[in-house]
């Protein structure tokens, strides 16, 4: 199988898996090699990390994953590490003999995905291939979010948006796809409209996403189900998939406008519309308490798309970065009805960023508070409590899940993107990318309860930051809303998403808010993806701490875009979703 | 010699090294990793120890042996010789290499050359008795038996 796969590699993942091991040690090569064999992957030595970079750079595609020993003659395993994710932009799992705590977290900081202990047992090169996969689904994600964005600037201004976002349901679908693919647990042929192979994304519209809302209030936040909601809501080509995912964005909408509410809230100002915050944001608190380690240098190594990677001062910076990016997702022009109300397409995508966060109040207003761009600047994260962001692969599996799905359209793919890395090695899709339009975005947050959650790990404003490229779009994001529910997009970091976020955020709020936010002539699509990166962020979030959903985001979206993929199968009781998509009468979201 | 009774040997040889301490689990996962397209695998990867002991053992002599001692290098060195040694489970070295590194931080020129010492001379042992059974492997081979499977 030496063979280079490519795409019978994907077929027969994880055999085939590109491997390159470095180490000094040429016992342990040989034994690497040997076992790596045995797995059925396709092995490369190097016993030089400087050897191994030339490799990788003469191979630029040729690699899937690395793995180096800590300590080389030549150069310092960290290094090696910071050089791949930076250039390459590849998993790379750190080996040693010595398992200090202090070393491990310094590989992790540095980007490296795993950290494993020398004796290096064959079940455990088994799995590794779990971090190849996690990147590409991520990197799907990414790439849909950015063309979703377009798409949306498209639909903004267009009059049948709906069928621009099926246009962008379609590259949902893919990635959706291949979460499921991973999860198996979608079923494809669940999706209603999917009568073709390609399954067509469902169009939440402003209507259907207006009766998901109401079906999450009668069953009450915390009782809210996929199942549920559907029955409630009484429509016949909606399947349960659907549901699943447009609800796991909600939620992370709508802890995004409870982060960005706290955030509002520290910067002050931030009038918070009373949201019942059912305290979503605190829910999104993941529980994983992501510590984000600082990076040192790397944050490089994230790679948050074109911001400059600002060292993850885990906790507080992050925060703010995450309030900020979420600030700046509201919009800066006035449109920002909340979200489930929105009404207009005028609401910005600030959404995007508030769906990541978890749900904090979503509550039927979550209005995004519209932040001046004098806001960014103070984004005094008071909220966001201190959220140890751990980097750790988990992040990144977290961040992953969520973000997979969503694909965001236009915007939201930008937010999104950006946090989906958590991994450290991401690849930071340069926010800008994503966001070429932008987005003003307002976020209003009502959410009133969110400060029960503000355990903000704040990681996921990180993200949200990160999301809004800011050097695109500079969203004002006024929250009104209270800020809980911006705490609550906040928690979102603790999806992992934190360190590569925080980085990001503090850049991308930096530009997001100084922004340009150019006022979107339709902010319902800005506001749809946002809210759409919000939400693919949140189900990432969501994924990874389906607990600290709780948000009683009531009517947040009128209509939740159906980007949530249906892999994301969350049945988290937030009424995010509504929130998520202010926009929704565009029909953004997209599935 | 019979077959039977090399074979009976070899594992009661190898049977005494995993007792004593001399090789852990790391060596059987060795052993299982070895298949008909490798079938000196474990050979191989034993002897690249033995060079790779050799050589870092050699440095530390010599750096130990310096007026000034470079304790930064010393420590390198047995890391780099305690991964070696995890590589094939030879477990007495690298627990020997577990207070050198010690001494190296307490900048102890005295202990750190005892410990040296000691590492020599387990590396030796374990030299030898990997040689001794490798003989009666291929003495069994010869004799047209089969290695016996240690569990």
């Amino acid at each position: 199988m030496e063979t280079g796969f490519s795409s019978p590699r994907t077929d027969a993942f994880p055999a085939g898996l590109r491997v390159l091991v470095v180490d000094d040690d040429l016992a342990w090569l040989r034994i690497l090699e040997k076992m790596l064999k045995k797995c059925s992957y396709e092995v490369t030595t190097c016993c030089l990390a400087i050897e191994a970079l030339d490799l990788l750079r003469e191979r630029k595609d040729g690699f899937d994953i690395v793995i180096s020993d800590v300590n080389m003659p030549d150069m310092d395993g960290f290094k090696l590490l910071e050089h791949v994710g930076l250039e390459m932009d590849l998993p790379v799992i750190m080996m040693s003999v010595d398992g200090e705590t202090s070393r491990v977290m310094r590989g992790v900081q540095h980007g490296a995905c795993d950290y494993l202990l020398k004796p290096i047992r064959m079940k455990e090169l088994r799995n590794i291939w779990q971090h190849v996969f996690r990147k590409r689904i991520h990197e799907v994600r990414d790439i849909e979010s950015h063309e979703g964005i377009d798409e949306i600037q498209m639909m903004r201004y267009g009059s049948d948006q709906f069928d621009d976002w099926h246009l962008l349901s379609g590259h949902d679908l893919t990635s959706g796809k291949k979460r499921r693919d991973v999860d198996s647990k979608h079923d494809d042929k669940d999706l209603g409209d999917h009568s073709s192979a390609k399954k067509a994304r469902v169009v939440w519209t402003v209507d259907l996403h207006q009766k998901f809302v109401k079906a999450v209030n009668q069953m009450g936040f915390d009782k809210v189900g996929p199942k549920k909601i559907l029955d409630l809501m009484n429509v016949p080509w909606l399947t349960r998939e659907n549901v699943a995912s447009h609800l796991q964005k909600y939620r992370l909408y709508l802890s995004r406008l409870q982060k960005e509410n706290d955030l509002k809230a520290s910067f002050g100002g931030i009038k918070q519309s009373d949201s019942s915050s059912k305290d979503p944001a605190g829910n999104l608190s993941l529980p994983n308490s992501i510590k984000m380690q600082q990076n040192d240098s790397a944050s490089g190594i994230y790679g948050m798309p074109g911001n400059k990677t600002l060292p993850q001062s885990v906790d507080q910076k992050i925060h703010e970065s995450d309030l900020k990016g979420i600030v700046s997702l509201s919009v800066m022009e006035t449109k920002k009805a909340p979200i489930h109300d929105i009404p207009d397409p005028s609401k910005v995508s600030s959404s995007r960023m508030v769906p990541n966060h978890p749900f904090g109040q979503l509550e039927q207003e979550v209005k995004y508070a519209r932040f001046n761009s004098s806001i960014p600047k103070q984004y005094a994260w008071s909220q966001v409590p201190e959220v140890q962001f751990k980097q750790e692969h988990k992040i990144h599996h977290r961040v992953e899940n969520g973000f997979n799905h969503l694909p965001l359209p236009g915007l939201q793919h930008h937010v999104q993107v950006d946090f989906i890395q958590p991994t450290p090695s991401v690849s930071s899709r340069p926010f800008n990318k994503e966001r070429e339009k932008p987005a003003s975005i307002e976020i209003k947050p009502s959410y009133n309860n969110f400060s029960s959650h503000q355990t903000i790990q704040v990681a996921p404003i990180g993200t949200a930051t990160n999301l809004f490229p800011v050097q695109s779009e500079s969203y004002a994001i006024s929250f009104h809303t209270p800020a809980p529910t911006l705490t609550a997009t906040l928690s979102m970091k603790n999806h992992g998403l934190n360190q590569i976020f925080v980085n990001e955020l503090e850049s991308a709020q930096r530009n997001l808010i100084s922004g340009n936010c150019s006022g979107f002539a339709s902010s319902d699509g800005d506001l749809i993806s946002c809210l759409l990166q919000g939400n693919s962020y949140a189900t990432n979030v969501e994924l990874q701490n389906k607990e600290s959903f709780n948000h009683n985001c009531p009517e947040l979206f009128v209509e939740t875009p159906t980007c949530l993929n249906d892999a994301q199968r969350f049945d988290y009781d937030y009424p995010w979703e509504s929130m998520e998509y202010p926009v929704i009468d565009q029909g953004l979201f997209i599935v | 010699m019979e077959v039977g009774q090399l074979q009976r040997q070899f594992v009661e040889h190898t049977a005494s090294m995993f007792h004593e301490g001399f090789l852990d689990g790391q060596f059987s996962q060795l052993q299982q990793l070895q298949d008909e397209s490798n079938p000196d695998f474990v050979v191989e990867v034993v002897s690249l120890f033995f060079q790779d002991s050799e050589r870092l053992l050699n440095e530390l002599t010599r750096a130990l042996d310096q007026k000034c001692v470079d304790f930064k290098k010393v420590d390198a060195h047995v890391h780099q010789l305690k991964g070696s040694s995890s590589s094939i489970g030879a477990q007495r070295v690298k627990n020997s290499c577990f207070n050198f590194r010690n001494f190296c931080e307490e900048q102890n020129t005295e202990a750190c050359f005892r410990c040296l010492q000691l590492v020599k001379q387990e590396y030796l042992l374990v030299k030898n008795k990997l040689e001794t059974l490798f003989r009666l492997e291929q003495q069994i081979l010869a004799a047209g038996g089969s290695i016996p499977m240690m569990e």
